[in-house]
C-alpha cells in the first residue's frame, strides 16, 4: 500500500531526527482522571502566558528605547503611533500579572495535592525558583515605562533591599547602579528584564519541563489507593493536549478582553525632583510582603523591623522550598495534615494582607 | 633668670588677651536704657513688634527718636543735648523717616538696590500735597507702615503686603468721618472685594492680581487721570492696551471726554468680563452709547457672533476630547491643537479692543480651523476605537469558534472511545 503524505512526511522527519521514541513516549503517557484533574492544567496555563510574554515582549522590544529621556517617550509612541502597539503592551502587562497569578495557583495546587513528594522534589524546587523569577520579571518590568508611580515604587522596593543584613547597602547600590534610582537603574532593569532573567528562566524552565516529562504526571494519594481497575486515565495526546489547548484559547480571549477593556495607564513621566505622588503601591504580588513590613514594629528584639521582615520572608521562602525534603521519624512530612493547614494559612495570610493593602 | 623672663612674657600676653576680650565683650553688649525703662514701666508703644524691621537691623529706639540709649538717667538720655527728638508731628513724619530712607549712602548697606525716593514721591501724592497744605488727617508713613511694628513688604503679616493693602487703605478710605471732606465716598473696599481683581487677591490669594497700590501707586498715590487709565490697566493687560490705542475708540478717547478702559469696565468694581458684555441685548455695554443700526452696533454684533461661533466650536472639540479620554484613546495630539485653540480664543477676546470686526473675523477663522482640526482628529480616534472593537469582536469570534471546534473534537474522541 502506498504511504499517505502524512506517513511520508513522518518517515522523512524520523529518518533525520529519530522522533519515533518521542511519539512512543507520548502515546504511553497518561493523565489520571479524578476530582482534582483540573489542577493539572494550571502549569500549562502558566507556560502559555509565559509564551505570550515572550512573544509580546519581543514585539515591544522593537520600539522600546531604554533611557531616562527615551523610555517614557518610546512607550507613548508604542501606545499611540505603532500599529497594535497599544494591544501588545496591554496584553504584555495583563498576561504578566495573570502569569504570576497562575504560577501561584499552580504552586498551591501542587502543595494541596502533595505532587511534590519523591521523586518530584527537584520539580518543586525548580518551579519555586521559576515563581521567584516571574516576580523578578514583574519588578524589573514595572520600572521600564519610566512613569511616576513605577519610579517611586522602585525607589521604595530597592530601599527595602538595603535592609538586607550585612550586604544590603552594597546590594542596593548594585541594583540601582548608584546611590539613587536613575537612568542607570533603568538600564540595569532593562538588561535584567530582557536578557539575564530570560536566559536563567529558559534554563530552569527547560529543566522543569524535562522533569515533568521524565517523571510523568503525579497521582494524588487517594487515586493511588484505588484498585487498578477503578483508576481512569486519559491519553496525554491528544486528550489532555486538546483540553489544554481549549483552556489556552479561553485564557487568550480573557487576556485580549482585559487588554481592550481595561488598558494599563501609562501615567506621568518620572521626575526625580518631584515629590512622591499619593498611592505608591508595589505590584499586587508584592503587596502582602509590603504590608507585613509596614506592620512590623521599628525594632524586633535587637533587629531593625525591616531587616527582621526580610529575614522572615527569606527564611520562610527557604523553608517553603525545602518542605519536600523534610523528614520526620524517617517519613516525609508532606504526608502530614499540617502541610494542608500551612498551605491554607499561607493563602489566607497573603490574600488578607493584599486586600488590606488596597483598602 | 631666663625662665623668669619667659614666664613674665607669657603672663603679660595672657593679661593683654584677657583685657582685650573683656573690652570687646563690653562693647558688644549694647545698652538700650529706653527699652529697659519702657518695658519696666509698661509704657511700650501699642504696635511694638519684636520682629520690627528696624529692631531686626539693630536700629534702636534712639536710631529714630534720638537721645542717648546708654545713659542711665532719663533726663540725660532724653535731653536735647543728647539729640532727643521725641515723637514727631504728622507733618514732621516724612522728614523723620526720610532722614535715613532718603539717603542711598545709608540705605544701600541694607539693600543695594533699595529705592530712596519715597519722600519725594510722597509729596507728589494727594496725601503729601494735603499734608503740606496743613491737613493733619491724611495718611503719612506710619499710617500705612505702622510705627513700631514695621515688617518687610514681602512678609505676609506686613500691613503693606499685597494681601493686606486693601484693608490698610480701607482703614482711612472706609472711614466715613475721615472721608467726609472728600468726594471719594467709602465704598472702594466693598467694590474692590467684589471685583474680579479683589476676588482673585482676597479669596484666592493670587498676588498676580492688583491691589490698590498697583493702580494708584503707593508713596505717590493719586487717582489716575483719564489719560493715564489705559496705561495703568495696560501695565498688566498689555495686548488690550496696544489694540485699544490704535483703535478708533482709543483715538476718540484721547480727544473726547472718555475714560478709556474705565468707560466700559468701571474702576474698583470691575466685573469678570464675559462675551455677553459685547452682545446687542440688555447685557451689552456697547448699547450704553450705541443704538440699533449704527456702526458700533453692527460691529459689536459681528464681533459677538464671531466669538460665540469660535467658542461653540471649541466647546464642541472639548466634548469630543473628553469622549476620547473616556474611551482611553490617544488624546495627545488633540490636546496640543486645543491648547492653540484656547490661546486663540483668549487672543480673539482681547482683539475685541480693536473694535474692528474684520480683524476679529480673521482671528476667529484661525480658531475655528484649530477646533475643527481637533474635532477631525477626535473623529479619527473614535473610528480607530470602533475598529479596535470590531477587530476585537472578529478575533474573539474566531477564537471562540476555534475553542468550540476543539471542544467538539474532544467530544468526538470521547464518544469514539466509548463506542470502542
Amino acid at each position: 500500500m502506498k504511504p499517505t503524505l502524512k506517513q511520508s512526511m513522518f518517515r522523512w522527519l524520523d529518518d533525520r531526527l529519530d522522533i519515533q521514541p518521542l511519539v512512543d513516549m507520548m502515546d504511553h503517557k497518561k493523565v489520571p482522571i479524578h476530582s482534582h484533574t483540573v489542577w493539572y492544567y494550571m502549569g500549562g496555563v502558566t507556560l502559555f502566558l509565559f509564551m505570550v510574554q515572550v512573544f509580546t515582549g519581543i514585539l515591544l522590544l522593537m520600539y522600546y528605547r531604554p533611557g531616562e529621556e527615551s523610555a517614557f517617550e518610546s512607550m507613548q509612541f508604542i501606545l499611540t503611533e505603532v500599529k497594535f502597539g497599544w494591544l501588545f503592551r496591554n496584553v504584555h502587562a495583563w498576561s504578566a500579572n495573570l502569569m504570576v497569578l497562575f504560577a501561584f495557583i499552580h504552586m498551591f495546587s501542587v502543595v494541596f495535592t502533595r505532587a511534590f513528594t519523591t521523586p518530584r522534589e527537584l520539580t518543586w524546587v525548580s518551579g519555586f525558583i521559576l515563581l521567584l523569577l516571574a516576580m523578578f520579571f514583574g519588578f524589573s518590568g514595572y520600572l521600564l515605562p519610566w512613569n511616576e508611580l513605577a519610579f517611586f515604587a522602585t525607589k521604595v522596593g530597592t530601599d527595602i533591599v538595603g535592609a538586607v543584613p550585612l550586604v544590603g547597602e552594597q546590594l542596593k547600590v548594585i541594583i540601582r547602579g548608584g546611590e539613587d534610582v536613575t537612568g542607570a537603574t533603568l538600564s540595569r532593569f532593562f538588561g535584567l528584564h530582557v536578557a539575564i532573567l530570560p536566559a536563567i528562566t529558559f534554563l530552569i524552565l527547560s529543566f522543569h519541563l524535562l522533569l515533568v516529562q521524565r517523571q510523568g504526571i503525579s497521582e494524588p494519594r487517594h487515586f493511588k489507593a484505588l484498585a487498578e481497575e477503578k483508576k481512569r486515565y486519559m491519553s496525554f495526546f491528544p486528550d489532555f493536549v486538546l483540553r489544554d489547548a481549549l483552556l489556552w484559547l479561553i485564557i487568550n480571549i480573557i487576556v485580549l478582553s482585559l487588554a481592550v477593556f481595561y488598558p494599563w495607564e501609562l501615567g506621568l513621566k518620572a521626575d526625580a525632583l518631584a515629590s512622591a505622588p499619593m498611592g505608591i503601591k508595589p505590584e499586587w504580588y508584592f503587596m502582602f510582603m509590603f504590608q507585613t513590613l509596614k506592620v512590623i514594629p521599628p525594632h524586633v528584639w535587637f533587629i531593625e523591623g525591616e531587616t527582621f521582615g526580610i529575614l522572615l520572608f527569606g527564611g520562610a521562602a527557604l523553608l517553603w522550598m525545602a518542605v519536600p525534603f523534610a523528614r520526620f521519624r524517617g517519613k516525609q512530612i508532606v504526608d502530614s495534615k499540617w502541610i494542608t493547614i500551612l498551605g491554607i494559612f499561607t493563602i489566607t495570610y497573603m490574600v488578607v494582607l493584599t486586600i488590606t493593602g488596597y483598602l | 633668670m631666663k625662665r623668669t623672663r619667659i614666664i613674665k612674657q607669657y603672663l603679660l600676653i595672657f593679661a593683654g588677651i584677657t583685657l582685650l576680650g573683656t573690652a570687646n565683650l563690653l562693647a558688644e553688649s549694647k545698652v538700650n536704657t529706653c527699652l529697659d525703662c519702657h518695658v519696666e514701666n509698661d509704657i511700650m508703644p501699642g504696635d511694638f513688634l519684636e520682629e520690627d524691621v528696624h529692631q531686626h537691623s539693630e536700629i534702636s529706639c534712639a536710631g529714630c527718636h534720638g537721645g542717648d540709649p546708654e545713659a542711665e538717667d532719663m533726663d540725660e538720655s532724653m535731653s536735647a543735648d543728647a539729640g532727643y527728638i521725641g515723637i514727631p508731628s504728622r507733618q514732621e513724619m516724612p522728614a523723620f523717616c526720610g532722614k535715613c530712607h532718603s539717603k542711598i549712602e545709608y540705605m544701600r548697606v541694607f539693600q543695594p538696590r533699595i529705592p530712596t525716593d519715597q519722600v519725594d514721591q510722597y509729596y507728589t501724592s494727594t496725601h503729601g500735597k494735603k499734608l503740606l497744605s496743613g491737613d493733619k488727617k491724611v495718611a503719612m508713613c506710619s499710617s500705612c507702615h505702622t510705627s513700631h511694628g514695621i515688617l518687610p513688604a514681602k512678609d505676609t503679616r506686613s500691613s503693606v503686603h499685597p494681601f493686606n493693602i486693601p484693608q490698610t487703605c480701607n482703614q482711612c478710605h472706609g472711614d466715613a468721618d475721615l472721608m467726609a471732606s472728600t468726594s471719594h465716598g467709602t465704598s472702594q473696599y466693598e467694590d474692590y472685594a467684589g471685583s474680579v481683581h479683589g476676588k482673585a487677591l482676597i479669596e484666592r490669594s493670587d498676588t498676580g492680581s492688583p491691589a490698590c497700590n498697583d493702580c494708584h501707586g503707593n508713596h505717590g498715590a493719586a487717582p489716575p487721570g483719564a489719560e493715564s487709565i489705559s496705561h495703568i490697566c495696560g501695565s498688566c493687560h498689555l495686548n488690550n492696551m496696544e489694540f485699544f490705542k490704535t483703535s478708533v475708540m482709543g483715538q476718540l478717547s484721547e480727544s473726547a471726554d472718555y475714560h478709556s478702559c474705565e468707560q466700559c469696565h468701571g474702576n474698583h468694581s470691575i466685573s469678570e468680563p464675559s462675551d455677553e458684555l459685547l452682545n446687542v441685548n440688555e447685557s451689552s455695554l456697547c448699547l450704553e452709547c450705541h443704538s440699533d443700526g449704527d456702526e458700533g452696533y453692527v460691529a459689536a454684533e459681528a464681533m459677538y457672533t464671531q466669538i460665540r461661533q469660535t467658542d461653540s466650536l471649541y466647546q464642541a472639540a472639548i466634548i469630543r476630547l473628553k469622549d476620547i479620554q473616556i474611551k482611553g484613546m490617544n488624546d495627545v495630539d488633540i490636546q496640543y491643537v486645543l491648547k492653540d485653540a484656547k490661546q486663540n480664543l483668549i487672543q480673539l477676546r482681547t482683539m475685541v479692543h480693536t473694535f474692528d470686526p474684520v480683524q476679529v473675523k480673521e482671528k476667529a477663522a484661525e480658531g475655528k480651523e484649530l477646533s475643527a482640526e481637533a474635532i477631525s482628529l477626535a473623529g479619527l480616534e473614535i473610528s480607530e476605537f470602533n475598529q479596535r472593537r470590531m477587530g476585537f469582536g472578529i478575533s474573539t469570534l474566531a477564537f471562540v469558534l476555534l475553542a468550540f471546534a476543539v471542544f467538539l473534537k474532544i467530544r468526538q474522541i470521547d464518544s469514539n472511545k466509548k463506542s470502542d
